[in-house]
């Protein structure tokens, strides 16, 4: 009987202890945001995929090594080059990045030896279809605003 | 606990949990042939996202192989990062800088503790309670932010390197979790108050899913379940490893062998978590983080070697068997939650169902890393 009292006694105890925990909760701000009407800022680390660094024209940096290609893990790094007529240096004719098997390790960007590649802030990606991950990063450096 | 009579085995009925079910947080199936109510036994089934990560590991170099250490474990994914980059500099004889040192100890016990908040709200939740899970995960959004600004991602973390980290960190860093080791503090308490003391938490955990010392030692069971039965184990103290001796903190043990002694010892590390972060970031010296020559290729001289480490779920081991190639021979990783799972089946039997599940949430299991 002795224990039922006691019980009985904890039990309302740990309702208004818990009762209270949520009123103090009531007075404060939510922690949420209500996506899509409002976005975060992502950190400047913040590790989406990965993009082509231009030069003031938007013309790559990239010297075509394949360094990042090799470094890959999951081979999802496609790139072409070209050596114009009468030039030196290869010329950049596509980089195609497969996301849909990036494991955003950073192999690629601590790869490139010429500032070529970095990580974008991207992250609102959501898509059915999986061709919308297979990304042109050329054309995307292309398309950027100078 | 509640024990019955007699368990009749001709009039028994197989049961599944799993393999979708809410209560085993993952793709874990466990056949429990039952008489009536009571578990007469059960079976663990594997394989339903089995990865082949040890297999991967001799057809990829060996930094091309660390992005899968974030997806093993994908909680305390940091201390995984840890155990293969120290077999790698074991076996290449690479030292670390010190800060990258320090560094790396305050990532994976804030790892540690974000691991743990999520193991409080979705046990909880398991057991009936919701609110508290809303409180964990505000808390540990915190450490994910912190953790998202130096790695730049929020939990498959590939942040070490052979000999050092990608980056170093920054000052918002070390005031952001100066000021989360306060507020976390805060927080524990209100845990005590919420949850600890909770008179239905007891109830349902109190001498119930009793394992014992010696059936710990049988199964290989470490981390929060073995010092729950006052096995006083754990790789930092017993097999030091990175600046951990160099830092003043206890490790909980607690007698009581049954789901609440687990779920003392983890409330209890939290706070020695935090203590090992301050200390950390009170000693964190200046310096490079990275070696200062980097090694450009990594090919350890052939042999064997181990290095094990403390997750938040027990000993992750990892053995290396390097032929001198640029891949790896052989990787073998030994998991903490596979030994852990494996005991389920003696403990469990004789138990109501509704006792087996709460029994279950207490060993902490992370399925992925389980069935690799
Ligand atoms: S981040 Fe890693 S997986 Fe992704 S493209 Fe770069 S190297 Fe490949
Ligand atoms: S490593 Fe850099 S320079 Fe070389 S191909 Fe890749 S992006 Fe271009």
């Amino acid at each position: 009987m002795g224990g039922y009292f006691s019980d009985l006694f904890s039990g309302t105890k740990s309702l208004l202890d818990g009762m209270w925990v949520t009123l103090k909760e009531f007075p404060k701000r939510p922690v949420t945001l209500s996506y899509p009407h409002e976005s975060l800022k992502m950190y400047a680390r913040y590790r989406g995929h990965i993009e082509l660094i231009g030069d003031e024209e938007n013309k790559p940096n990239c010297v075509v090594c394949g360094m990042c290609e090799r470094a890959c893990p999951s081979g999802c790094i496609h790139l072409a080059g070209e050596k114009p007529e009468g030039g030196k240096k290869k010329v950049l004719t596509s980089y195609t990045l497969d996301f849909t098997t990036c494991s955003l390790c950073g192999s690629c960007v601590e790869s490139c030896n010429f500032d070529a590649i970095r990580f974008s802030n991207e992250y609102n990606l959501a898509s059915t279809r999986k061709e919308d991950f297979i990304i042109d990063l050329l054309k995307r450096l292309e398309e950027q605003d100078k | 606990m509640s024990q019955p009579i007699e368990l009749q085995k001709d009039e028994t009925f197989v049961l599944n949990v799993g393999p979708q079910h809410p209560a085993t947080h993952g793709v874990l199936r466990v056949k429990m042939t039952m008489d009536g109510e009571y578990i007469y036994k059960a079976e663990t089934v594997l394989g339903y996202i089995h990865r082949m990560h040890e297999k991967m590991a001799e057809n990829r170099t060996y930094p091309q192989y660390m992005p899968n250490m974030g997806r093993l474990d994908y909680l305390s994914a940091m201390a995984f990062n840890h155990g293969y980059a120290l077999v790698v500099e074991r076996a290449c004889g690479i030292e670390v800088p010190e800060r990258a040192e320090y560094i790396r100890v305050i990532t994976v016990e804030l790892n540690r503790i974000s691991s743990h908040l999520v193991w409080l709200g979705a046990y909880v939740l398991d057991l009936g309670g919701f609110t508290p899970l809303m409180y964990c995960f505000d808390d540990r959004e915190q450490i994910l932010d912190l953790l998202e600004s130096v790695t730049g991602s929020r939990l498959t973390y590939c942040y070490f390197r052979f000999g050092g980290l990608y980056n170093d960190i920054d000052d918002e860093f070390i005031t952001g979790t100066r000021a989360f080791i306060i507020r976390m503090r805060k927080e524990l308490k209100m845990y005590a108050k919420l949850v600890t003391g909770n008179i239905i938490l007891m109830k349902r955990l109190q001498g119930h899913g009793i394992i014992d010392k010696d059936m710990c030692q049988r199964y290989g069971a470490t981390g929060p379940v073995a010092r729950g039965s006052g096995l006083n184990y754990d790789v930092r103290k017993n097999e030091p490893y990175s600046v951990y001796p160099e830092l003043d903190f206890d490790i909980p043990v607690n007698d009581g062998c049954d789901s609440y002694a687990r779920y003392l010892v983890r409330m209890e590390e939290m706070e020695q978590s935090l203590r090992i972060i301050e200390q950390a970031l009170d000693k964190l010296p200046e310096g490079p983080v990275n070696p200062e020559k980097k090694p450009k290729l990594i090919k350890p001289p052939s042999g064997d070697y181990y290095a094990a480490v403390e997750t938040a779920r027990g000993n992750f081991g990892i053995r290396l068997v390097s032929d001198g190639g640029k891949n790896a021979y052989r990787l073998k990783l030994r998991s903490p939650t596979y030994s852990n799972m494996h005991l389920f089946d003696e403990a469990c039997r004789g138990m109501l169902l509704a006792d087996a599940l709460a029994f279950m949430g207490s060993l902490d299991l992370v399925i992925p890393e389980m069935d690799r």
